[in-house]
């Protein structure tokens, strides 16, 4: 989403996205961002995306297992908070006899169970409460995904443009949706063969004036099918045309090899 | 592009687990103990650079994950990646002797990456080091010192003199590399 927050562009904190994710950011610098996130689907998912990408650069350092004792140490310890417990009180045993000098003990013991009761309770509640809190954070987020993928398809300038080869036309096929003012796309191919060892697909925006703008890459899986969900564009431009050509899979500026397939939305 | 395959596999599998955690079963957490504690120990051994420090490490990580099961979100992906990030950002943050930057519920990661099968693990490690192999000795030492030495990128450009661009460039495009590598 193309907002302003305060005096930085959605471009600049797109441009920190990495920093954040590798937990560069601190201080007000990251509130701000922070912030910006609350209001961008498109960085909060790039967020996403790049942690998935940094677990598998931590995959780099496999080594040696943990030792046998680390595991033992760890059941210790969960043992020693356990949940689930079950509240109920020790139920008091009557005595025959029993002498009246102990009723104030009984009535403070009574008062002690009635206190670890009710503590427990309330670590119940406050767990249940964590729980929703979770929850309810995640189905922000995810509405807040479908409102802007809504807004991106009934958005007053969408256009939609299907890719074909400009000389087998049956052959692979896209389907871009764009907005200019949204300055969000989203791609869904079928019948790709698979991109070769270190190279990608990557699609292009090709603007009414000046060079194609790269628009995303993506790999088909092993049917040939493809999707872009989400491509943010760092202009709005209205767009005379879309096409697809075989990069190198770290992403190229500009196109270096022929054009795929290709679709004007004109 | 279609990931749900291995998500949905992964992470039904976890997620039947880490329900059972939230239950109180002990046990189900003994599981994920046993499938996940080399991912994360390798993490934490690897950024700390001592034993003892690394156990303390992997104990508090799923203590964490004890305490508060529901702070994964499934529907972002896989219990293993998402258990690796979080190992190491609290890696760094033990490092840069600091407060935790990031409560563990509000670190989603977006991963297909299945890590749940030792075979399927090995396969994913090794390709993850073709990958870094492939990159240039720069870019390969830019995404190191960024991520298992916790350096900032500013710190990166003076320590190798190169400009701060060039460092946000490497490690974005690395990044960018890892993510096509394993998209397919």
């Amino acid at each position: 989403m193309q907002v302003e927050d305060g005096m930085k562009t959605h471009e600049q904190f797109a441009d920190d996205l990495a920093l954040y994710a590798l937990e560069e950011l601190t201080g007000s610098e990251r509130q701000e961002f922070e912030q910006h996130l609350d209001t961008c689907a498109s960085c909060r998912r790039e967020v996403q995306a790049l942690r998935g990408d940094l677990s598998l650069l931590a995959l780099s350092g496999a080594g040696p297992r943990p030792p046998a004792r680390s595991k033992d140490r760890l059941m210790r310890a969960i043992a020693a908070e356990p949940r689930g417990v079950s509240a109920h009180a020790p139920a008091l045993v009557r005595r025959r006899g029993m002498s009246w000098a102990l009723v104030p003990t009984l009535i403070a013991m009574g008062l002690l169970i009635w206190a670890g009761t009710l503590m427990q309770k309330n670590d119940a509640m406050q767990h249940n409460l964590s729980s929703m809190s979770v929850l309810y954070k995640a189905t922000s987020v995810q509405l807040q995904e479908a409102k802007e993928r809504l807004q991106l398809l009934s958005a007053a300038d969408v256009m939609q443009v299907s890719l074909s080869p400009q000389s087998a036309p049956h052959a692979p096929h896209a389907t871009t949706i764009y907005s200019p003012s949204q300055k969000r796309l989203m791609l869904m191919a079928s019948g790709l063969a698979p991109a070769p060892p270190g190279k990608a697909y990557e699609l292009w925006l090709i603007p009414m004036e000046g060079a194609p703008m790269p628009a995303g890459m993506f790999k088909p899986d092993e049917k040939g099918n493809a999707m872009m969900m989400d491509h943010t564009m760092s202009e709005g431009v209205l767009a005379k045309a879309f096409a697809v050509t075989l990069e190198d899979e770290a992403g190229s500026a500009k196109p270096t090899s022929p054009i795929l397939i290709v679709g004007s939305g004109l | 592009m279609d990931k749900s395959s291995g998500t949905v596999t992964d992470a039904g599998n976890d997620m039947r687990l880490v329900a059972r955690v939230r239950a109180g079963d002990q046990q189900a957490l003994a599981e994920l103990y046993d499938r996940y504690s080399g991912v994360v120990y390798a993490v934490a051994l690897r950024i700390l650079q001592d034993t003892g420090a690394a156990e303390d490490l992997l104990q508090d990580v799923f203590l964490q994950l004890w305490r508060k099961p529901e702070a994964f979100d499934s529907s972002r992906g896989s219990l293993g990646p998402w258990l690796a990030v979080i190992a190491r950002h609290r890696s760094i943050d033990r490092l840069r002797q600091r407060r935790p930057e990031t409560d563990i519920e509000d670190c989603v990661i977006a991963s297909a990456t299945d890590l749940r099968d030792e075979t399927e693990r090995s396969l994913v490690i090794e390709k993850v080091r073709v990958v870094m192999n492939e990159m240039s000795p720069d870019q390969r030492t830019a995404m190191e010192m960024a991520f298992f030495q916790g350096l900032t990128h500013t710190e990166i450009s003076e320590k190798t003199g190169e400009p701060l661009g060039t460092i946000k460039t490497r490690i974005r495009s690395g990044l960018q590399m890892l993510r096509t590598r394993f998209a397919s």
